[in-house]
């Protein structure tokens, strides 16, 4: 601990000294103007390669076979069995299919929550109707009932509808959430101004071209970063999918845990299976890594 | 999906109340033509654009709410469906398990074990990345990369690392001569290294809201604590925390709730999936599944989620009186 708080307490008492206070208000909010030194880098490298050591495990692990695997000493570099261990994870459980269903009721879930959002947000945010603060009010006082709750009901009614051999049970109830309406109220409350509106009500525009046209391109940034993390939820999602869904469709999670079911674990196939399910997240953060930064900081998601 | 969280900590933007006064965007009377059509658009647009959440809610959130009370007063197996009413006998008979409140203390050590150092980690980590970092966007996305792994994926990679007899860390612990650790058998033992994949997932993801918080503490504050003559440390301690309370206090009361309900973790911690021969993990989540899916007996089960859900009010209004009363006195920024 002590030595994380030098970092920026360095950076402060270097930029304070004479001349450095002026230099400091030009600069842009935030801006120290002084680079840190190595200490900071070295211990921020530390941390990272810290917290990226068990992905680096789980693919070392994945890279040999199990009679290495049992051994006193774990080895250091990977060894060459990993694709033989992925096609054996694929001959294990049914890894495409999870793949797929993963793909799809996530990007079907990210997507409606998405625009269902956007489309209530918008109300909340800039259209007047009676019992507007009222239902605003419920909805941020639903946030807070677990989902945990309802399964019981959820599962029999489900199972009752005859669903309960689909991938509907996972998709339906996460088709619009409470967050979701806050988050896009909050972003749009500022984001688009009024006079937007107005000039496109006043051209003649309907209600729902208004919203097409004017509202819809303003969300953009915030429907982006919300896509992101229900994306993300709904693909690491393991609590209902596992109550629900059958053995024979499941998603990337439930696979895992087939793979982990039986007396003998095999790690070098868990693991393995690990790496692959960690891929397309992985790659999703490759791309969209910086929005998720930004999502976070700027305070509204917590997952 | 576990929701939370309005608009936090260090932004200081999103403030006035939903039923803030707008302008009326619309002047129907300025409209020349097609005026009924127009106004009937006017006021019904706003209710079917939030009907979708309140008609999904009600179909999946409330209903089954009212549902779950009347399940847990009934006798219900999982294949057979409902039988006899039987009252309170169900919550009679969780609240005399002592399995139950084994996965309430089990389930609140974990918490406990899980929120502290990981606050403290995060504060650090976020004090290294306030530093005028080159190329600072990529130092934040990598202590992000934890947060993107699945739950299940951590915990069977964690409970390779912590496995009793091969794993690393009993490997490393016995390469200094200490004695390996039972991490599947002893209670304590396994929190802690349940509590191990939690932090490593969440810690850079509160660091970068930690963060956030502190590019909002304005440098002139920094600089008189200087002139004052505060050492770096003494900013740090004076400075920089007080004024990021108000959101330390966001962060753990907003992990609180999805700490109560945590499940993936403990449940692929190991094969079986109980939460150890006995119950040494085992969290209430996991005792609520046991007894629907295992024992097959939905109505105790039941009683299990109305009994949650009472611990999570309750929670929250804890929650509620903490913010109220430490936020007062911290920096203000909520």
């Amino acid at each position: 601990m002590s030595g994380t708080v030098t970092g920026p307490s360095l950076a402060v008492t270097e930029a304070s000294r004479p001349g450095g206070i002026q230099r400091r208000r030009r600069s842009a909010a935030g801006g120290v103007n002084r680079r840190p030194g190595f200490l900071v880098y070295g211990l921020l490298l530390a941390v990272i390669l810290g917290s990226a050591f068990p992905l680096y495990w789980s693919f070392l692990i994945g890279s040999y076979d199990a009679t290495v695997v049992n051994k006193d000493l774990p080895p250091i570099w990977p060894g060459g069995h990993f694709f033989e261990n992925a096609a054996r994870v694929f001959d294990a459980v049914p890894f495409w299919v999870a793949l797929g269903n993963s793909v799809f009721v996530s990007t079907v879930v990210a997507c409606s929550v998405t625009f269902f959002s956007t489309l209530a947000g918008y109300a909340f945010a800039k259209l007047r109707f009676r019992g507007r603060t009222g239902a605003m009010v419920f909805i941020v006082a639903t946030m807070a009932v677990p989902t945990q709750l309802g399964v019981i009901p959820l599962f029999i009614v489900m199972s009752r509808l005859g669903l309960t051999d689909s991938l509907w049970p996972v998709i339906l109830p996460a088709l619009v959430n409470a967050f979701g309406v806050f988050f896009m109220r909050q972003y749009l409350v500022d984001a688009i101004p009024d006079e937007l509106i107005e000039a496109a009500r006043v051209d003649g525009c309907s209600m729902i071209r208004t919203f097409w046209h004017v509202a819809l391109p303003a969300a953009r940034p915030a429907a982006a970063i919300l896509w992101l993390f229900t994306f993300m939820a709904t693909w690491t999602d393991f609590f209902w999918p596992l109550i629900v869904l059958p053995a024979d469709k499941p998603t990337v999670q439930l696979a895992l845990q087939q793979l982990q079911s039986g007396y003998y674990v095999d790690y070098s196939l868990v693991l393995a299976g690990v790496t692959l399910a960690s891929l397309p997240l992985l790659a999703l953060f490759v791309v969209a890594g910086r929005h998720l930064v930004s999502g976070i900081m700027q305070g509204a998601v917590k997952g | 999906m576990t929701t939370a969280t309005p608009a936090a900590a260090g932004t200081r933007r999103h403030r006035g109340g939903p039923g803030g006064a707008r302008p009326p965007e619309t002047e129907p009377e300025a409209m020349t033509f097609r005026r009924r059509l127009n106004r009937w658009d006017v006021k019904a647009s706003p209710y079917l654009y939030i009907a979708p959440f309140f008609l999904l809610f009600l179909v999946f959130g409330l209903v089954p709410l009212g549902y779950t009370a009347y399940v847990s007063v009934h006798e219900w197996n999982l294949l057979s469906g409902k039988g006899e009413f039987v009252g309170l006998e169900n919550y009679r008979d969780v609240l005399g398990d002592r399995y139950f409140w084994k996965a309430l203390q089990n389930t609140i050590s974990i918490f406990v074990l899980s929120s502290l150092p990981q606050v403290l980690l995060a504060l650090g980590i976020a004090a290294l990345l306030d530093a005028n970092l080159r190329g600072k966007t990529w130092w934040r996305m990598g202590v992000l990369v934890p947060f993107v792994i699945a739950p299940v994926a951590a915990a069977l990679i964690f409970g390779n690392l912590f496995g009793d007899r091969y794993g690393l860390i009993n490997e490393g612990l016995q390469a200094v001569g200490l004695e390996p650790i039972r991490w599947h058998v002893d209670r304590l033992a396994s929190h802690l290294a349940i509590a191990t994949m939690v932090n490593w997932r969440w810690t850079g993801y509160n660091a970068l809201i930690f963060l956030a918080a502190m590019q909002a503490i304005p440098r002139d504050v920094y600089e008189a604590a200087a002139i004052d003559g505060a050492s770096k440390l003494r900013q740090f301690f004076s400075v920089t925390l007080p004024m990021l309370r108000p959101t330390v206090i966001f962060v753990v009361v907003t992990s609180t709730i999805g700490g109560l309900q945590i499940f993936a973790e403990p449940r692929m911690f190991d094969a079986g999936g109980l939460g150890g021969s006995d119950r040494q993990y085992q969290t209430i989540t996991m005792y609520l599944w046991e007894l629907g899916w295992r024992v097959r007996n939905l109505g105790t089960a039941s009683a299990v989620a109305w009994l949650l859900f009472g611990l999570i009010v309750l929670v929250a209004l804890v929650n509620l009186l903490l913010i109220r009363r430490l936020g007062r006195g911290g920096g203000g920024s909520r």
